[in-house]
C-alpha cells in the first residue's frame, strides 16, 4: 500500500537525544519512512515553521513533541501541532514530565539570568546585558521568544493522547510505534487514550540484579563504594529510583552498574514519583536497629540523603504535586 | 508589540534552523539593492544548567550535563567526568582511562557520522535546492541506494553499541565516576568491540572515498569550499598530546590555540581555561559568545585582532601537527594538500572531508534552485538540468520546475552566463553511477561570489519567509 | 498578621493520637479549632503524598500524631513515620516551604492534655510563620 500517515516531530526545549533515539531505529527508520510521510522534523529535515503553519486542522495524523516547554515559541509549536494533529504523543521524559530542564523550577528566571549572564566566572558583562524579546540592533528589530519562569511538561500545555517516556526513550519502546502506525493505516484503530508506551511495572521487575533483603543502614554516593555487581544497588546503600520508576527501558543504567535516576517517570497509579520514593526509602532505611535510634540519630540517618529534590524529582519536578520552589515570605 | 522603524529592505528569516542540534533562527537583512546588509544567528532558548545544577551532588554532574546535548552527550560526559576527577583531586587508574578513551572514540564516530550523513551530506548529495522533503537522511538513502544507506546505518549503530557496552547508554551515558568508571568490560565485550572497530575503520575508508568522489572531484563544490564565501580567518583551538608531538588528542591533553597563520598563540592546561577564554553577551541571542580573553571581543569579525576562535574538526586539525594513527595521518595530509596548506580557513572543508562541523553558517539552498530556474528559463533542455541536479528521474525536474519550462531548447551554461554576469554553479552528480565508474564530471568554471546578487536577481527562494 | 487563621491538616493514628484527641474532647480541654483531623489506622500508613497534597491543596501546616516509639499497635509503623517525616521536611525546605510547618508528635491515648498542648503550640507556630508560601502565591495571583 502506498498510503502513509503524516507524521510531525516537534521540539520544545530539547537536547535532541530523542531525535537520535529515533535514528537509533537504525534500519527500521526505513520501515518508519514506508509508513509515514514526515512533514516536520527540524533536527533532521528542512521544513520550516511557516510550512507547519500552512498545514490544515487535523491534517497531520500523528505528532510527537519532545523537550520541556520553556519558551513562548515552544508553547506555540505545541499548540500548532495539537490543532493540526489527530494524535499527539508526548515523546521523551522532558515532554512527559518536564525532564531535567524542569529543574529550572527550583530557581527563578532572574537567578538563571544572573548566573548565566553575569556571575559565571568566564562571563564578561559589566553592564549586565541580558537577552530581550525585542531588540533594536543596527537599525533592525530583532525578536526572541519569551523565556518562561517555569518549565512545563507537554500535558500541562495541550491535550496529550499517548506518552513515550525515557531520557531518551529506549529504542525497543520507540519500535512499538511502528505496529501502532501500521494498524492505524490499515484499520483506523488507535490504542486507548492515555496509554503509556512502556512497562506497567517498576524497573525492579526487569532489573537483573539479585534482591536479597531490603534493609540499609548507610547510604553511599555512587563513587564511595565498589558495589557487588550482582546485587541490588539500593540494598547496598546506593540510592536507586528503581522502586518508584517505570520499567521498559532495558535497565541500561543498571547494566553499567549505575543506579536508576527515574527518567521513565512513575507507574500508572502514582501521582507523585518523589513522594513514592521517599516512602520506599523510609521503609528500608535504618530498619535493622530502628527501635534503638534516638530522634537525633534518625535525623542523621536521613541526612545522608544529600539532595532529595534532585534525586527523587530529577525528571518529574514540573508534574509533581509541589512542582516548584516558592520562598517563604515571598 | 512595538512597531519599530523597519527599513524598506527585505528580511529573510530561516526559522527554525534545521539539521542541527539546538533551537535558533537566522535573520538576513537586505538593503535596497538586494545585497546582504547584515545577518543574525539568534539562539532562541536557554535552559540554565549553570544555575539549576547548583545544589546537586557533584558526582551527578556527568549524568546531568549530558542533557545539554543529546547528539554529543559523550563529550559532555567525559568532560564532566574529568572535571569531577579534579574536584576530588583524583587520577583514574589506567584501565579506567583506556575505557574512557575507547568510549569517547566510539562517541566521536557516532556524532561525526550522524552529522556527516544525516545533517550535512544531504546538501551535497541531493543538492541545496532539492525539496525540503528530500534534503535529509531519508532522501540521502534514496539517492545513494539501500546498500550504501545500510552501510552508513550499520556503522553508526556499531558506534552506538560500543558506547552502550561501556557506558550503559549511548545517549546520556552513565559510566563516569570521580576517579574512574562504573564498571569494566568483559573479554567477550572487548572482542566484540574490536570486531566492530575494525569494521568502522573500513567504513571510514569508504567514507573518505565517498567524499573523494562526490566532493573532491567536483570542481563546483571545491570552488565553493576553497572560495571566499565560507572563508574566515580566525584563531583555532583544539586539544593535542601533552608531550610536544602535537598530535590530535580527543580525550586528554593540552589545549593549543593557533593564530590565522597557524603559529601557536597559546598553550594551556584545560583547568586554566579561565585565563584564556571569556564569554560575551548580546541582547539578541540567549547564547553567549566565547572569545580569547587576551585578544578581546571585537565583535563578529575575523582577523588577528578579533578574539573569535573556532573549535571542533577543522580547528583540531589546524592546531595539531598530525594524527595519532597512520590512515588518519594519510587523510590529514591529503586534506591539506587539497585545501592548499595549513591552516585552512575554509569553513566547509572539514565538514565535507573528515569530520563534523562545529559551526553554523548560512547554507546554499537557494543557489541550486536559482541555477536550475535560470537555466530552464533560458531554454536549457530539462534533461540536462535534471542530470546536473542529480534528480533520480526527469519527472522530478518537470514537477518541480514546470512553471519555468519554455520548451525544449539547447545550450546550457553559455545561456546561463548570458543571463547573469557572475554566478555560482553547483552541479550535482548521480552518486551511485559515480561510485561505480569513478568518473569525473566536468562542470563549468565557477566564479565565486557571495549570495547577495543571486538573491536580488531571482524569484521565489524556496523554503524561506520573505517580507 | 492580625486575623490570619491557619488551616492545619492533622493525621492522627487510630490507637494513640486520635484516642488522645478524643480524650481531650471528652475532658473539655480547649484547643484551637484550626486543626482538621483525619484518622488513619497507623501513622506509618501516612504516605508522603498526603502531606504534599495537603500543602498543595492549601494547608498552612500538617500535624502528624502517632504512638510513642515502642508502643505502635503494628509494632514498627511509627518508626517508618519518623523517617518519612524527616525526609519530607528536608524535601519541603528545598522547595522553599519551612520544615516547621510539619509537626510530628507522639501522643498516647491517655494524654488528652498533652494532645491539646501540642496542637495549641503548633497552631501558634504556624500563625507565626504566616500563610504557606503556596497559598501566598495563589493569593497574589488571585
Amino acid at each position: 500500500m502506498d498510503k502513509k500517515i503524516k507524521l510531525a516531530i516537534g521540539l520544545g526545549s530539547t537536547c535532541a537525544g530523542c531525535d537520535i533515539a529515533i535514528l537509533d531505529l537504525n534500519e527500521k527508520i526505513l520501515v518508519l519512512a514506508s509508513l509515514a510521510e514526515i512533514v516536520f522534523w527540524p533536527t533532521a529535515m528542512d521544513f520550516k515553521l511557516s510550512d507547519l503553519e500552512r498545514i490544515g486542522k487535523n491534517e497531520i495524523d500523528i505528532s510527537l513533541q519532545h523537550g520541556t516547554i520553556r519558551t513562548s515559541e515552544q508553547e506555540h509549536i505545541a499548540h500548532l501541532l495539537r490543532e493540526r494533529s489527530k494524535v499527539m504523543i508526548a515523546f521523551g521524559s522532558c515532554s512527559c514530565f518536564g525532564g531535567i530542564p524542569g529543574l529550572c523550577n527550583l530557581t527563578s528566571k532572574e537567578a538563571i539570568f544572573e548566573t548565566v549572564y553575569r556571575d559565571t566566572p568566564s562571563t564578561v558583562n559589566p553592564d549586565f546585558i541580558t537577552p530581550k524579546t525585542e531588540v533594536k540592533e543596527g537599525g533592525y528589530l530583532l525578536t526572541l521568544p519569551e523565556l518562561y519562569e517555569e518549565g512545563k511538561a507537554l500535558p500541562q500545555v495541550v491535550d496529550v493522547d499517548y506518552y513515550l517516556p525515557g531520557c531518551p526513550p529506549a529504542v525497543e519502546l520507540i519500535d512499538r510505534l511502528l505496529p501502532i502506525i501500521a494498524k492505524f493505516l490499515e484499520t483506523g484503530e488507535l490504542p486507548p487514550k492515555g496509554m503509556v508506551i512502556a512497562s506497567d511495572k517498576t524497573l525492579c521487575d526487569e532489573c537483573p540484579l539479585t534482591k536479597e533483603n531490603k534493609m540499609i543502614s548507610k547510604i553511599f554516593r555512587p563513587h564511595e563504594i565498589i558495589p557487588d555487581p550482582k546485587r541490588c544497588l539500593l540494598e547496598q546503600g546506593i540510592l536507586c529510583m528503581g522502586p518508584a520508576t517505570r520499567g521498559g527501558c532495558g535497565a541500561r543504567c543498571i547494566n553499567a552498574l549505575m543506579p536508576c535516576r527515574g527518567c521513565m517517570g512513575p507507574t500508572a497509579e502514582v501521582k507523585d514519583q518523589g513522594a513514592k520514593m521517599i516512602s520506599a526509602i523510609a521503609s528500608i532505611l535504618g530498619v535493622e536497629n530502628e527501635k534503638d535510634l534516638s530522634e537525633d540519630e534518625v535525623e542523621k540517618l536521613v541526612n545522608q540523603i544529600k539532595d532529595p529534590v534532585g534525586t527523587f524529582y530529577r525528571f518529574t519536578l514540573p508534574v509533581a504535586l509541589i512542582n516548584r520552589r516558592i520562598k517563604e515570605g515571598s | 508589540m512595538t512597531q519599530a522603524q523597519q527599513p524598506k529592505a527585505r528580511r529573510i528569516t530561516i526559522e527554525p534552523i534545521t539539521r542541527l542540534e539546538g533551537e535558533a533562527k537566522i535573520d538576513i537583512f537586505l538593503d535596497d539593492e538586494g545585497n546582504v546588509d547584515n545577518a543574525y544567528f539568534q539562539v532562541v532558548e536557554l535552559r540554565g544548567f549553570e544555575r539549576f545544577c547548583q545544589g546537586r551532588p557533584v558526582e551527578e554532574m556527568p549524568r546531568m550535563t549530558t542533557r545539554i546535548c543529546g547528539v554529543c552527550p559523550g563529550a559532555h560526559h567525559m568532560a564532566s567526568s574529568k572535571a569531577v576527577d579534579a574536584v576530588f583531586n583524583v587520577d583514574p587508574p589506567e584501565p579506567a582511562k583506556k575505557l574512557r578513551k575507547l568510549f569517547y572514540c566510539a562517541h566521536i564516530i557516532h556524532s561525526h557520522l550522524a552529522h556527516f550523513y544525516a545533517f550535512a551530506a544531504p546538501d551535497f548529495v541531493l543538492g541545496p535546492s532539492a525539496e525540503p522533503g528530500k534534503r535529509n537522511i531519508l532522501g540521502l538513502i534514496e539517492a545513494v541506494g539501500l546498500e550504501v544507506g545500510k552501510k552508513v546505518i550499520t556503522a553508526r549503530s556499531y558506534a552506538q553499541r560500543i558506547q552502550e557496552m561501556i557506558g550503559g547508554k549511548a545517549t546520556h551515558p552513565v559510566c563516569g565516576l570521580p576517579g574512574g568508571m562504573s564498571k569494566p568490560i568483559t573479554e567477550e565485550e572487548r572482542k566484540e568491540i574490536e570486531e566492530m572497530a575494525k569494521s568502522l575503520v573500513e567504513f571510514s575508508k569508504f567514507s573518505l572515498e565517498l567524499v573523494d568522489n562526490i566532493i573532491l572531484r567536483n570542481k563546483d563544490y571545491m570552488n565553493l569550499i576553497r572560495g571566499d564565501t565560507y572563508y574566515h580567518e580566525t584563531y583555532y583551538m583544539g586539544m593535542v598530546d601533552q608531550n610536544n608531538n602535537n598530535k590530535v588528542n580527543f580525550y586528554d591533553g593540552v589545549i593549543k590555540v593557533v593564530n590565522q597563520k597557524g603559529m601557536q598563540y597559546a598553550r594551556f592546561q584545560p583547568k586554566d581555561y579561565l585565563n584564556h577564554i571569556e564569554e560575551h553577551v548580546e541582547p539578541w541571542s540567549y547564547l553567549k559568545f566565547p572569545s580569547l580573553k587576551n585578544v578581546g571581543w571585537k565583535g563578529l569579525v575575523d582577523g588577528k585582532d578579533s578574539g573569535i576562535y573556532r573549535v571542533n574538526c577543522l580547528a583540531r586539525m589546524n592546531v595539531a601537527e598530525g594524527m595519532a594513527t597512520p590512515l588518519a595521518q594519510e587523510a590529514y595530509e591529503k586534506m591539506y594538500d587539497v585545501l592548499g596548506g595549513k591552516p585552512s580557513h575554509a569553513t566547509l572543508a572539514f565538514k565535507r572531508i573528515i569530520r563534523k562541523a562545529g559551526l553554523n553558517h548560512i547554507r546554499v539552498h537557494d543557489l541550486r534552485h536559482t541555477h536550475a530556474t535560470l537555466m530552464l528559463k533560458a531554454g536549457v533542455h530539462p534533461k540536462i538540468v535534471s542530470e546536473r541536479l542529480g534528480h533520480a528521474n526527469i519527472g522530478i525536474t518537470l514537477d518541480t520546475y514546470s512553471h519555468v519550462l519554455p520548451g525544449l531548447q539547447e545550450a546550457a551554461a553559455e545561456k546561463f552566463d548570458q543571463v547573469l554576469d557572475e554566478s555560482d554553479k553547483i552541479g550535482n552528480i548521480d552518486v551511485s553511477k559515480l561510485l561505480a565508474e569513478g568518473e569525473e564530471i566536468d562542470s563549468r568554471p565557477c566564479r565565486s561570489r557571495t549570495c547577495d546578487t543571486l538573491i536580488k536577481s531571482q524569484a521565489p527562494l524556496c523554503g524561506f519567509n520573505q517580507l | 498578621m492580625g486575623g490570619f487563621e491557619p488551616k492545619v491538616i492533622g493525621f492522627c493514628c487510630n490507637w494513640c493520637a486520635y484516642a488522645g484527641a478524643d480524650l481531650a474532647g471528652i475532658s473539655r480541654i480547649q484547643y484551637p479549632p484550626n486543626l482538621r483531623m483525619i484518622r488513619v489506622m497507623c501513622s506509618g500508613t501516612i504516605d508522603p503524598l498526603y502531606i504534599l497534597e495537603a500543602f498543595q491543596k492549601g494547608a498552612d501546616g500538617v500535624f502528624i500524631g502517632g504512638c510513642h516509639p515502642g508502643d505502635c499497635h503494628y509494632m514498627a509503623g511509627n518508626y517508618k513515620t519518623r523517617r518519612k517525616v524527616s525526609l519530607v521536611k528536608r524535601l519541603l525546605s528545598q522547595l522553599g516551604v519551612s520544615p516547621q510547618r510539619i509537626r510530628l508528635e507522639w501522643v498516647s491515648a491517655a494524654e488528652g492534655q498533652a494532645f491539646a498542648q501540642v496542637v495549641t503550640d503548633f497552631i501558634e507556630k504556624v500563625k507565626e510563620l504566616g500563610p504557606s508560601p503556596l497559598n501566598q502565591e495563589s493569593a497574589r495571583h488571585g
